[in-house]
């Protein structure tokens, strides 16, 4: 017989773990997993993945200079291959003067204000998204680790508390689908476990580079509720929380997803 | 703007190789309206060039129907070393040319 000890055991190490509805670690897949042939083979082949021409715009406004300090990207980060390695593999990262986690995209803006004296580059426009995809490009490869730095606790746990949260007309929390019932599907399209492992992304029916925040606003509308704005702390916090729940996949910038 | 062009570097002569090309645009059909309701202007790709060292051996009009960043994919027969030279016209007097070249043995 077993001991109600032994039992409370197992529990006490098993429990804390695996939250409830929470996908472990050995089962976690990218959206690349739920694909057809054909989308895999195009971001397999660098030169069929549509992404790979905005990495190729990010990259020469990497070397261009702008704003009225008259700097490019290259100029105080040198090389992009060794300088950004594994950068976008850790963000959302905590911004030490702001107190509060920034994504890639609001970390380029800042270093437009801050050193290149720059405009600020709108959300979801091309140079934003070529700038991100190129420096996003240098982690290919490399297992996602943000979330680990112990000041953003906080916003991971704010991330997880509206990942759970349900809303909307249609009531649903972003668990329903990608926690619950991943590898189904919804109308003709597979559900996937919303692991942001390839952003910015290429999505064949937007037809454009689109960012996570993009992803998450269409998630939003589709069950009728209001999405939160581009850059709000709501959606930093709930990128913050999917990166820290993709925690061990490889990176895959510039992805291609249906 | 910026184009990807895959050709393979080496051929033996009388092979059968597939060229893929794929080139920024934004294909704005010109069906579209805007919130308020005035028409978004076509602007599409509407021709392509394929000239190996000088000649043509691939050409195709496009259409409003056609993806964003169009992709092209076609084969020819290496017949010798040189240069492969690809234009992309359309509207707005759009244009955009690349150039691949390829050793044949």
């Amino acid at each position: 017989m077993i001991s109600w000890r032994a039992i409370a055991a197992i529990l006490l190490v098993t429990g804390p773990a695996l939250l409830a509805g929470e996908i472990p670690p050995d089962a976690r897949r990218s959206g690349y997993a739920f694909m057809g042939p054909d989308t895999r083979a195009m971001q397999d082949d660098d030169t069929a993945n549509p992404g790979m021409l905005f990495v190729l715009d990010g990259e020469q406004l990497w070397k261009k200079t702008t704003g009225a300090a008259d700097k490019a990207c290259a100029d105080c980060h040198g090389d992009a291959r060794s300088s950004m390695k594994g950068i976008a593999a850790r963000y959302p990262a905590f911004d030490k003067a702001l107190g509060r986690p920034v994504t890639l995209d609001q970390r380029i803006n800042l270093c437009r204000a801050d050193h290149q004296q720059a405009t600020p580059l709108p959300y979801e426009s091309r140079d934003l998204l070529a700038l991100s995809a190129f420096v996003g490009h240098q982690s290919r490869g490399i297992p996602i680790t943000a979330g680990d730095d112990p000041q953003v606790k906080p916003f991971v746990d704010q991330g997880r508390a509206l990942f759970m949260q349900r809303e909307g007309q249609l009531n649903l929390a972003c668990t329903n689908c990608h926690d619950d019932n991943f590898g189904k599907r919804l109308a003709g399209a597979p559900i996937t476990q919303g692991q942001p492992t390839g952003y910015p992304l290429y999505r064949l029916e937007w037809q454009t580079l689109g960012s996570i925040e993009r992803r998450l606003r269409s998630c939003m509308t589709g069950v009728r509720a209001q999405a939160y704005d581009y850059g709000s702390p709501e959606l930093v916090a709930l990128q913050l929380y999917l990166m820290s729940r993709a925690r061990g996949l490889p990176m895959e910038t510039p992805a291609v997803r249906p | 703007m910026a184009a990807l062009i895959n050709v393979p570097s080496k051929a033996r002569r009388g092979e059968i190789i597939e060229i893929r090309t794929l080139t920024s645009h934004i294909m704005e059909t010109g069906f579209r309206h805007t919130a308020d309701g005035t028409l978004v202007p076509r602007d599409i790709i509407t021709g392509f060039v394929c000239r190996y060292n000088g000649a043509e051996i691939f050409r195709a009009d496009l259409f409003p129907a056609i993806a964003a960043n169009p992709y092209l994919s076609f084969f020819t027969v290496a017949k010798e070393s040189g240069k492969f030279e690809f234009e992309w016209i359309g509207d707005n007097g759009y244009s955009s040319t690349a150039s691949a070249s390829i050793t044949v043995g």
